[in-house]
């Protein structure tokens, strides 16, 4: 396009509300994590981050995220195919039963999800006699994160599969590949960035999950987890040590949120070029 | 759909393995969504009609239904005008900086619950920024309901804006270009052509924006103070009831929530079939 003018009136007022309204309501409220930060000393501050329950919630946020969406890559992985690819009875409502966690307030994904793991539960009563607990242990957090992350890589996904021309996976089969073959070398590759991506939207979810996560942890020594160790320090009106967790956890999120818009554009790039 | 019989041709030899897969992914769904939304049902009603109605006709729960309805009632309609204008702002025009707001415009969802409400108890805490000057003036934001009404609006930023963006941008400006060079004012061609074309999308926007903004718990869980029948939000009153031990009234109130998010899907559905056709 060359340098024509744009007609289209309302940049000034439009820009200007835009500006003004993320700077009061989210940028200037933001800044003042990191503005309390700066106010505190630099030992406290190395102090609080590093304190052993601290160490320990970092860990089990970050592997209880990990895990559950790793998972959540496989099992998504096989919803979005089957939702892209096959036709069976009541697939319409299947299809939209996968953006529940969106819709569902995490607090009674929270409370149902213990009611279903714990002792006397749906679910619980059977697994606590095999010697698995679920509820008030990681692996309560990790079905939980499981839970909210699931959409994540299962849209992400689905769109890409369904795009896929199954005329590539029949040349592919016509030219003597297995059906794993075709799979592992023409399917695989193809969707692996979108599966990236939701994995990586998953993870992020994960880390700074809390509603569905309170429930189901406890808030025993060995499942807290580290917004719920903000929340802590915050009901003991210990700022300074609210204010030190929630920098290394907004430091771990924006970079992933950096590193998930490189993958998207990524995606979109190979997409446009596929 | 043209190669939807050869699709079908290159299936057929491996029925077996399709509904296997089809099997897998099933149950997967059933244990792992489907459970949990009959367990709010099957919970709330498991003393009975009478016990269930009980507990939402409560006035601690009728109060926290208000709050929510009216946090909702200002977080939406703003942050659908700010989604608007910051949608008509960065697919309309070119300007430096603008990849950069793009990014910043995800903030929100990239931010922890809990850090969403630390940051306005920072800003008007007892402790915090203007904090003091508040108190000497008797005005009261967190731990009250206008830092309930601020919590979900930060929460609830990107959902309409981020809906309008691609949209808008595959749309382009040429038709808004020939509006105005026929003669129309700027607002005839929002109003007529502009509004027109993202409806839908507008639409979806609005009913995640609404979902999100009722059901948000860490955030306000934070700045509310759990003050019960003037700060509780439904959330915030489901986690009280359950802490109490009363199940019952916990997933009474919780399944209002659970409706809300059916009705919300419902909705998603359908307004993405107007959106495809």
């Amino acid at each position: 396009m060359t340098t024509r003018r744009n007609i289209l009136p309302g940049f000034g007022i439009s820009t200007g509300f835009t500006l003004a309204y993320m700077s009061l309501v989210v940028l200037i409220p933001l800044s003042a994590v990191f503005l309390k930060a700066a106010s505190v000393e630099w030992s406290q501050f190395w102090a609080t981050i590093t304190a052993p329950r601290l160490i320990a919630s970092y860990k089990l946020t970050l592997g209880t995220s990990f895990v559950s969406a790793l998972l959540n890559a496989g099992f998504g992985l096989l919803v979005a195919w089957v939702l892209a690819r096959y036709e069976f009875p009541f697939k319409r409502i299947v299809d939209a039963l996968v953006d529940l966690p969106f819709a569902l307030p995490t607090a009674v994904a929270g409370i149902a999800l213990t009611a279903i793991y714990s002792q006397n539960g749906w679910f619980g009563r059977y697994l606590e006699p095999l010697g698995i607990k679920v509820a008030f242990t990681p692996l309560g957090i990790v079905v939980a994160l499981m839970f909210v992350g699931l959409p994540f890589v299962v849209r992400n996904v689905q769109p890409v599969l369904e795009d896929l021309d199954s005329e590539i996976e029949e040349a592919a089969r016509s030219l003597g590949a297995t059906r794993w073959q075709t799979f592992r070398l023409v399917i695989v590759p193809t969707v692996l960035p979108a599966l990236l991506t939701g994995f990586a939207l998953a993870f992020a979810r994960g880390l700074g999950e809390y509603g569905s996560v309170v429930f189901i942890s406890g808030n025993l020594p060995n499942t807290q987890i580290s917004s719920l160790l903000i929340n802590t320090k915050l009901e003991q009106y210990d700022y300074a040590g609210a204010t030190a967790i929630a920098v290394v956890m907004l430091i771990l999120s924006f970079a992933l949120l950096l590193g998930i818009n490189l993958l998207q554009s990524r995606t979109r790039r190979f997409q446009e070029t596929a | 759909m043209e190669d939807t019989p050869k699709r079908s041709r290159t299936n057929s030899g491996n029925a077996f393995i399709r509904w296997l897969l089809i099997g897998f992914a099933l149950v997967f769904l059933a244990v792992f969504l489907v459970t949990p939304l009959l367990t709010v049902f099957v919970e709330a009603f498991a003393k009975g009609w009478g016990a269930y109605k009980t507990a939402i006709v409560e006035p601690d729960a009728l109060s926290s239904i208000y709050l929510t309805l009216m946090a909702a009632a200002v977080a939406v309609p703003v942050n659908t005008m700010f989604g608007i204008a910051a949608a008509w702002s960065i697919t309309k025009f070119d300007f430096i900086g603008k990849n950069v707001l793009v990014t910043l415009l995800d903030l929100p969802f990239a931010v922890s619950p809990i850090i969403s409400g630390l940051i306005f108890v920072l800003m008007f805490g007892a402790q915090g920024w203007i904090g003091p000057w508040l108190a000497e003036h008797d005005i009261r934001i967190i731990f009250a309901v206008p830092g309930i009404i601020l919590a979900t609006m930060f929460v609830t930023v990107p959902f309409v804006a981020r809906e309008l963006i691609p949209h808008m941008q595959a749309q382009g400006r040429e038709e808004e270009e020939a509006a105005l060079v026929l003669g129309a004012t700027g607002l005839q061609t929002f109003f007529r052509v502009t509004l027109p074309n993202i409806r839908w999308s507008l639409m979806y926007g609005i009913i995640l924006c609404t979902a999100r903004a009722m059901g948000e718990f860490g955030a306000v869980a934070v700045v509310s103070g759990h003050i019960r029948g003037q700060t509780n939000t439904i959330p915030l009153h489901v986690e009280i009831l359950y802490n109490e031990y009363n199940f019952v009234g916990a997933f009474a109130v919780a399944s209002l929530l659970t409706l809300m998010a059916i009705v919300t899907l419902a909705l998603k559905k359908f307004v993405e079939w107007k959106i495809s056709e």
